[in-house]
Parts: C-alpha cells; sequence; structure tokens
C-alpha cells in the first residue's frame, strides 16, 4: 500500500500560539477523507424521499404499486408503516415533535411523503418518482404576521386544542410560544424619560447554511449482534446516540453512532431529520444496511434552515449619545414545527445578548413564535443560539441612533461601551460578561483601516456626487455553552469531555465528545495536549466522531468546542500530569515536593541538571511506576464551564456603490478579533475569513425565500446563490487579546464571530453610502435591484 | 453496458447505466475523492481532469461519453509519495478546511496553471469561480495557488507536474 502524505516537517512541541499547519490536511489534499457517501457496506440499500409539491394539502391517497414494480426496489414506507413502529412523529429538541413521514397532511413544500428503499441509487431515485400521491391542497400560511389572525388556517390539527405548549400558553392555533427576559414596565419608563428615541424594524431573513457535502446516513442494523451502527453527518454523534436510543426503545449500548469526515456543517447537522430516521427504520426493517444521502434540493428545502426573526427594536438615548434603555419585540417564524435547535431553557435560544457590547442600564427583550407553512428548522446557522439576530439587530440599530443624533457611528460606541473595570459585567438581560476591552479593539480597527482619512474621503466624494460607505461593528458574542446550572438539550447537561491516553513510548492518542467539520480539531487539541504534557505535537493523535470510543460530549456548535472540550483537554492533561509528577519523582528519587514542572519538563527544585521528560514518565508508567501507585497514564475529564464566555471584535467595512446599477463593491474591511487566548492562528484566521465571507452571503445574496402559495424559491444553487472568489472580498484580520478569566487557557471560541458580526458592518456601510439620500435601513440580502430602486427613487443621476 | 475508462493512467472496465454521470462512475470504481456537492453543476466538488488539460465538472458528463478520453483525479496528482506542488501549496497555505471541496479545488487550479502559469489574484479568483468553497473564504486558495505557480516555474516543481 501507497502511503501518500504531506512532507510535514517535524514539528516537536508546539503549544499556544503557534501557526503549525494542519494534521488533518494529510488525507484531504489526496482526496482520502472518508466522507459519509464514501462509505459503502456489503449488500446496502439506497433510500430515495418522495416530496410534497405542496405547502398544505392532504394527503387522499398514496399508491406505490408502480413503484414496487420497477426492478430493484424493495420497499416502499409511508407515515402509516411509521406508526406501526411507534415513530410516525419523533420529539424535537425544543419540546415540540414533527412528522417524520407526512401524517394525513402535508405542512411544507418539499416535506417527506414516503420513503423507497432498494438495491441501487438508481432505483430508489426511479422508485421516488413513480410513487403516486393525491393531494387536496390547503390555504397556506407563509406571512408570520398573518399566521395568528383569527381566520388562519389550522396548521397542527394534532395540537390545535392543546392551548399550553413546551414554553408556557399558547394563544392562537398557530402560536408556538411566548419568550421575555428583563422588566418591561422599567424599561418602558426609561424610554418615556428619554431624549431621544428610534424606533426601527428589521428582518434577518431566512437563510441556510448549505455546506458543500449534504447530509446524509447509513443505518446498519446487525440482527445478529442486535447492534445499530449509524454513520451520520452528525456534528453531535453523543447526543444522537441518546436521541435514537430514546426514540427507538434501542438500548443505549446497542448503538453506535460514527460521524465520519464532515464536509462542513456550520449547525445543519445538528438535528435529527426524518431522511435520518427513515434509513435507519429501513434497515431495522429490511435486516441490510441502508444509505441515504440528500440532494442539494433536500438539503436547501427540508433540512436546517436558520434565522427567520422579524424584530422591532426601540431605543432611549440622550442627547448627548449615552444610550438609557432598549425594547425589543420579535415574531419568529419557526416553520411547521418547532424543531429549532435550542438549550431546553432557551426557545429563542441566546438572543437575550442583544444589549451587545453596551452599558445598557434597562432593557426588556420579548418573542413570539409562530407556526407557518415552511420545513422546521431554525439551526443555529455558524452562530450560538440566535446571538447573529441579536448582534445584527444592535449593531444595526446602534448605526440608526447614530444617524438620528447625527454622531459619528464609532463615537457612539465609544461613548457606550462597557468599560474594562466593569468586568464582570452583569448585563440587564441577565448574563455576566467574562472579560472584554471593546474600546482598544475598536481602536484598533479604526487605526488599520485609516477611519478618519476615510471619512474625510467620504465626505469629499459625497460633494462629488459618489457613493462611498463606512460600516462598522463591535458586536459582542456569548458562546460556549454551556454551564450544567442552566443549559441542557434533553436534559442532558452541556459539558464536554476528553480523554488522553499517553502511551508507553510518548506518544498519545486524545478523543474528545466534540466532532470537527474543518474547524481544525486535530491539531488544536494536539497542541493544548503538547502544551501542557511537553509531547511532539506530531505524536499526539486526535480521534472525534465515535461514540464508542469518545468520551461523552454535547458535540461542535454554538462556538463550543474550544470553551468546553478544549478546556476538558487541558484539565485531563493537567491531571495527567499530576499523575506523571509522583512518577518523575520516583524516578529522580526525591519527594514529589521536591519536583516542579519547568519548561516541559519535570525537574528538582534548585537543581536544574537534574530532569526527566514526559517521554521518560511514560515509559516508567508502564515500566516502572513507582510502588503503590496504579500503572498507566491516561484520564478522562469532563468539564462543565463555571460561565460562557464572550468574544468580542470591531469590524469596518468599506463599500463604493455604483450609482447607474446598484453593484456594492466592498472596498476594504477590516476585523479585529478577539476571542481570549489563541491556539493555533493560522486556523483561527482562517475561521475568521470564512466567516466573514459567510456574512458577506447573508448580507448581500443568501435568502431563503417563499412564493405565497409556500413555493420554495431558492431549492437548487442556481437560485441559492452563495459567493465564488470572484465576489468576496479580500480580508483583512488581526487580534487583541483579552484571555476569559474562567477558561483553563483563557481561550474563548473563534468560529462563528465572523459570521456574527460581519452582516451589520456590511449593512452599516451600504446604509452609510445612502444616508445623505434618506436611507435609514435596508433588509437583507442587499442585491444590486434593491440598491437600484432606492438610487432610482431618490432621483439621484445614474452617472 | 460495459464501458473503459482510463483514470489515473489505469484502465478501468465499469458497467454503468446509459444515463451515469461521470461523477459517480468514477466514485463507484472506488475513486471516493472526487466529490457531489450539487444536482446542478454549480459547486464544481466534482471537478476532473479531462485528456491531462481540461478541467470538467463530472457531473455535466455522462460515464460513457468519457470512454476513450484519459481522467486525471485527486488521486492521481502525486507522484507516489511526493505531493503535486498544489497539493503541497494548499497544505502550506491553509487553503482547506472541511476538505470536501479541495478535491475539485485543485484540479480546477491544476488547469488553470496550465493555461497561465503566472496568474494575477484577479485571474486566479476568475479561474476558480466555478468552485464554491464554504469554509475558507477563498483567500488562502488564492495564496496556495500563487505558491503553486512558483513551486511549478522552479524546475523541481516542473518536473512533477509533467
Amino acid at each position: 500500500m501507497s502511503v501518500q502524505t504531506p512532507n510535514l516537517e517535524p514539528k516537536g512541541i508546539q503549544g499556544l500560539g503557534k501557526p503549525i499547519k494542519r494534521k488533518e490536511d494529510a488525507r484531504f489534499i489526496v482526496g482520502k477523507g472518508t466522507y459519509l457517501d464514501d462509505i459503502n457496506l456489503p449488500g446496502m440499500l439506497y433510500m430515495a424521499l418522495v416530496h410534497s409539491p405542496y405547502a398544505h394539502a392532504k394527503i387522499l391517497n398514496i399508491d406505490a404499486s408502480e413503484a414496487l414494480k420497477i426492478p430493484g426496489v424493495k420497499a416502499v414506507i409511508t407515515a402509516k408503516d411509521l406508526a406501526a413502529a411507534g415513530l410516525s412523529w419523533i420529539p424535537t429538541l425544543a419540546g415540540d415533535k414533527q412528522m417524520v413521514l407526512a401524517d394525513g397532511k402535508v405542512l411544507y413544500q418539499y416535506q417527506e411523503v414516503a420513503a423507497v428503499f432498494a438495491e441501487t441509487r438508481q432505483a430508489a431515485a426511479d422508485g421516488a418518482a413513480a410513487v403516486q400521491v393525491e393531494y387536496e391542497p390547503l390555504p397556506v400560511v407563509v406571512d408570520p404576521y398573518k399566521a395568528t389572525d383569527p381566520d388562519a388556517p389550522v396548521l397542527r390539527e394534532d395540537i390545535k386544542d392543546k392551548m399550553e405548549g413546551a414554553h408556557g400558553p399558547r394563544r392562537h392555533h398557530n402560536h408556538i410560544w411566548n419568550w421575555s427576559v428583563g422588566s418591561k414596565e422599567e424599561t418602558e419608563k426609561a424610554l418615556a424619560q428619554s431624549e431621544v428615541r428610534i424606533k426601527q424594524h428589521m428582518v434577518y431573513p431566512r437563510s441556510h447554511p448549505a455546506p458543500l457535502e449534504p447530509c446524509g446516513c447509513i443505518g446498519d442494523m446487525n440482527k445478529a449482534t442486535g447492534r445499530l451502527t449509524v454513520y451520520m453527518t452528525t456534528q453531535a454523534p453523543h447526543a444522537i446516540r441518546t436521541v435514537l436510543s430514546l426514540v427507538t426503545g434501542i438500548p443505549e449500548n446497542n448503538i453506535r453512532v460514527i460521524s465520519p469526515d464532515i464536509g462542513g456543517g456550520f449547525g445543519n447537522k445538528v438535528p435529527v431529520y426524518p431522511g435520518y430516521v427513515c434509513a435507519i427504520v429501513g434497515s431495522i426493517v429490511l435486516g441490510a444496511p441502508v444509505k441515504w444521502v440528500e440532494t442539494r434540493t433536500e438539503n436547501l428545502t427540508t433540512t436546517g434552515f436558520a434565522r427567520d426573526f422579524h424584530m422591532d427594536i426601540e431605543i432611549g438615548a440622550t442627547k448627548d449619545g449615552k444610550v438609557t434603555a432598549m425594547k425589543v419585540y420579535t415574531l419568529a417564524d419557526h416553520g411547521a414545527f418547532d424543531a429549532a435547535a435550542d438549550p431546553s431553557k432557551y426557545p429563542a435560544g441566546l438572543f437575550s445578548i442583544c444589549t451587545g457590547s453596551y452599558d445598557f442600564q434597562k432593557a426588556y427583550a420579548e418573542v413570539d413564535a409562530v407556526y407557518t407553512n415552511k420545513a422546521p428548522g431554525g439551526v443555529a446557522y455558524r452562530c450560538s443560539f440566535r446571538v447573529t439576530e441579536a448582534s445584527y439587530l444592535i449593531e444595526r440599530s446602534m448605526d440608526v441612533l447614530a444617524h438620528e443624533l447625527k454622531m459619528d457611528p464609532a463615537e457612539l460606541r465609544l461613548k457606550n461601551f462597557i468599560r474594562p473595570e466593569q468586568f464582570p459585567y452583569p448585563s440587564a438581560l441577565g448574563w455576566t460578561y467574562d472579560s472584554g476591552d471593546y474600546e482598544k479593539t475598536l481602536k484598533v480597527a479604526l487605526e488599520r483601516i485609516g477611519y478618519y482619512e476615510l471619512r474625510k474621503e467620504q465626505a469629499e466624494k459625497r460633494a462629488r456626487g459618489e457613493l462611498m460607505g463606512i460600516g462598522i461593528s463591535t458586536f459582542t458574542e456569548i458562546v460556549g455553552a454551556g454551564p450544567s446550572k442552566d443549559f441542557d438539550i434533553l436534559g442532558i447537561k452541556m459539558f464536554d469531555g476528553a480523554e488522553i491516553r499517553v502511551h508507553p513510548s510518548g506518544s498519545a492518542i486524545v478523543r474528545a465528545g466534540t466532532r470537527h467539520q474543518g474547524q481544525g480539531h486535530e491539531t488544536t487539541w494536539a497542541q493544548i495536549v503538547s502544551e501542557e504534557l511537553g509531547l511532539d505535537v506530531d505524536k499526539i493523535i486526535v480521534e472525534e466522531g465515535d461514540t464508542d470510543t469518545a468520551p461523552y460530549g454535547l458535540g461542535t456548535y454554538a462556538s463550543r468546542s474550544t470553551p468546553t472540550a478544549g478546556g476538558a483537554m487541558a484539565l485531563a492533561a493537567r491531571r495527567i500530569r499530576e499523575k506523571a509528577k509522583k512518577i518523575a519523582a520516583h524516578l529522580l528519587e526525591v519527594s514529589e515536593n521536591d519536583v516542579e514542572w519547568v519548561d516541559k519538563k519535570f525537574v528538582v527544585k534548585g537543581v536544574p541538571s537534574k530532569s526527566v521528560t514526559m517521554n521518560e514518565v511514560a515509559f516508567a508508567a508502564y515500566t516502572n511506576p513507582p510502588p503503590g501507585l496504579e500503572p498507566g497514564l491516561e484520564t478522562t475529564y469532563y468539564y462543565d464551564p463555571p460561565n460562557l464566555t464572550f468574544p468580542h471584535g470591531a469590524y469596518v467595512c468599506v463599500v463604493d456603490i455604483d450609482k447607474g446599477t446598484g453593484e456594492v463593491k466592498v472596498r476594504r474591511f477590516v476585523a479585529i478579533d478577539d476571542c481570549g487566548t489563541i491556539i493555533n492562528p493560522m486556523i483561527v484566521e482562517g475561521q475568521v475569513h470564512g466567516g466573514l465571507t459567510e456574512g458577506f452571503a447573508i448580507a448581500f445574496m443568501q435568502e431563503i425565500a417563499f412564493d405565497e402559495q409556500g413555493n420554495h424559491l431558492a431549492s437548487n444553487f442556481t437560485d441559492y446563490l452563495l459567493p465564488t472568489a470572484l465576489e468576496t472580498p479580500r480580508w483583512e484580520t488581526g487580534h487583541t487579546v483579552t484571555p476569559s478569566p474562567h477558561h483553563p487557557l483563557g481561550a474563548k471560541g473563534v468560529g462563528e464571530s465572523p459570521t456574527v458580526g460581519s452582516p451589520a458592518a456590511f449593512v452599516n456601510a451600504v446604509v452609510d453610502a445612502l444616508a445623505h439620500l434618506g436611507v435609514r435601513h435596508i433588509d437583507m440580502p442587499i442585491t444590486r435591484e434593491k440598491v437600484w430602486r432606492i438610487l432610482r427613487q431618490s432621483g439621484i443621476d445614474s452617472f | 453496458m460495459e464501458i473503459t475508462l482510463n483514470i489515473n493512467g489505469t484502465e478501468k472496465k465499469l458497467n454503468v447505466e446509459p444515463r451515469t454521470l461521470l461523477v459517480q462512475a468514477i466514485r463507484d470504481a472506488g475513486l471516493t475523492g472526487t466529490h457531489i456537492g450539487c444536482d446542478s453543476s454549480s459547486c464544481g466538488v466534482c471537478t476532473v481532469v479531462l485528456d491531462g488539460k481540461t478541467a470538467v465538472k463530472s457531473c455535466t458528463m455522462f460515464a460513457v461519453q468519457a470512454e476513450g478520453h484519459s481522467i486525471t483525479t485527486i488521486e492521481g496528482l502525486a507522484q507516489g509519495d511526493k505531493l503535486h506542488p498544489l497539493q503541497q501549496a494548499f497544505h502550506d497555505q491553509h487553503g482547506l478546511q472541511c476538505g470536501y471541496c479541495t478535491p475539485g479545488m485543485i484540479m480546477a487550479a491544476y488547469v488553470l496553471l496550465q493555461h497561465n502559469p503566472n496568474p494575477s489574484e484577479e485571474e486566479i479568483r476568475f479561474g476558480l469561480s466555478g468552485n464554491l468553497c464554504r469554509c475558507t473564504g477563498y483567500q488562502n486558495i488564492v495564496k496556495a495557488v500563487q505558491q503553486a505557480a512558483q513551486m511549478l516555474q522552479q524546475p523541481t516543481g516542473a518536473a512533477a507536474d509533467d
């Protein structure tokens, strides 16, 4: 067998802060990654799904007889068959339930109606096309504001009379829950007393993560052993195992979930989808492995939408620009089932971070969630549970306020930032921010981009009739869910685990309950262990994604891996080091109290020449352990973080707008992030590049839109536009470092900051360019057409 | 129907349907480095090289159309243990994260550099605009192609390309 590996230079001990190249690249650059669809099992069947063409319709009849005549087709199942197994509906993470296959009616276009199993993928697809379904169309609810009209059609017949939901009372048959935080009375009073008030409505449109690898699953029930192995594109394999056990009744020890290499997730691969359940049921019923891989259309239409928050904000301030209070009302469109992926106690996620980086004394936020005829989801698309919507809301609104006050938006921010000495800072909506230096970060960004020169240039250009805008976003995130006192999913606390096994020869395998999808854990976890144990980074292998071997953990999303599993990894290593110290003392023939850890070696205090390395200790742990000490050198640590982490950043964007075409050109974008301690700066920068690009996409291109009949208007990549290399701007990145005081390494997490923080910077820049024309707000995506219409309505010359 | 495809210099006999796409045939032949990401020839993760000189999205061709042509996939790029400069450069410049677009991106860049051995940043961005990446924001991919272009213009690097 030929072994193709990159010419990796020996790295040695490489701890925190080193931009070492990624270990995982070795297989990907030669085409030897193992993604879900690369796995083929003997006797494997393929599954294809039948989808509804209607957004809301009764199912009168399903006829699979023609499908079953197609050579190779083995079976067709519908909700009736699933009902026999008790699986026609499954519970959602949000306390609702959802149909696996349409049960009596369909509630959104492309809803899964039947599953076809066949010997080849072609036969499965042919079978799905041959299933005849008779529908009776029903009135459709597309606009969330019309969902709770008195005469709105009933979407959820199953709960139409159940007026108490998982999160309190429901006030209409299409209402899901109402959630609020803060004091409404005090906030309204403070607003009434404010010298200046702004109000703004804004929509964070429905979007889709669209990782390039679609979702997929192979169910493999071994009837001889009773063991179910599930290969699944999942960001949270342990949570999936527990859910599968609860839903199917198969004991958890008899379920093994393997999450192979994942071709991007961004939140899309957190929930349980009907296709997964059908493939698993198919395997159990048919006694053969069953593979299902989404088509791109299935991906964009049925799995994992995000956002769809319709927000109204009111902010009060003094005349000289000191904010006093904020009040927010949001209508959340959750689609046909409340399958939002949020921690149990937080139906609107962490939206209450909406006070952002500013010292608001009074705040109140309220959210109503409603059902519509759209696919369920509410996934946290590169986002820690609605922090993206919250950050966009406050950062966009600060510019609206600056405009009202005729203040420079940078000056307004500087005036209202939470000061460094206020940390740990208790926010008006109940969070305790760990650390930050917002002024420093913004000043670095302003300096880097030459802010005040740009303002002069803008004034000159405006005088000449040219359109140029500068947008700022100084966001604060809330990530790393989370402390077990507040955070759980289905009751499971949101800690995460790490296991380290040091082998006799000084190499190690480390495992975590997280599952990377491009974030580089195979390198960064190794760096943490290299830092803490003084082992060669090339001799540390990182394994994630197999529930049979990895310690329990809730997975990778919401920027939680470094705050949770990264902490677990550091503390596991320190526990190893404690034991290693006893062994070192034994080898050095001194008391443990006389040994200290210096420069990644155990040294006898005051005698620097007497030392042993971790390699020597590891060998002794197996060959020469001290009498009375348990041999071996391994441990597992479950880390329950004491608080969330609060990364922040200052982004500044410069745009030029073509007056004739409405084309917005991003001239420059400076992103200064503060994610606390940096483990691998190269990887952090790569994460920022990618996140900015997704923020750019959301601001200018990506939207999951529907027509009045509920037809999905973005069901493939020719309608759902993703940025290519051509239109993606060049990013300029930088950092300030304000470590988290409670994280073992001081790290805060970074993967989502740029997606959270950047949309407001883009929109603020465009609005800034058009502000003198009376423009105060434009909803995303800011298409060329939208800008062109604004320009033509404004009456300015095209040239 | 039975066809013979020359993939990475090896003749492979394959049993395909007339409608089987080239990408599926390549993957069914065990070469899973070529990926599938959309149904509309938009994403480019299935890009392979036809006859050593044309980048093709292998979902836009039927397998039967590829008979008689030579096909190079990501698995055929390295010379034994020696990585192609593009592979080395993607690693060096952190030009990949999840790795899913990487094979197609590298194959598209391979042809780009054949046609234009010393491309500007704009030419690289234009040349790769048929290949989507959701992780990197393209910036480090551009850098990787620039590095590979330099490596290929050095005598040792050029040998790996021919």
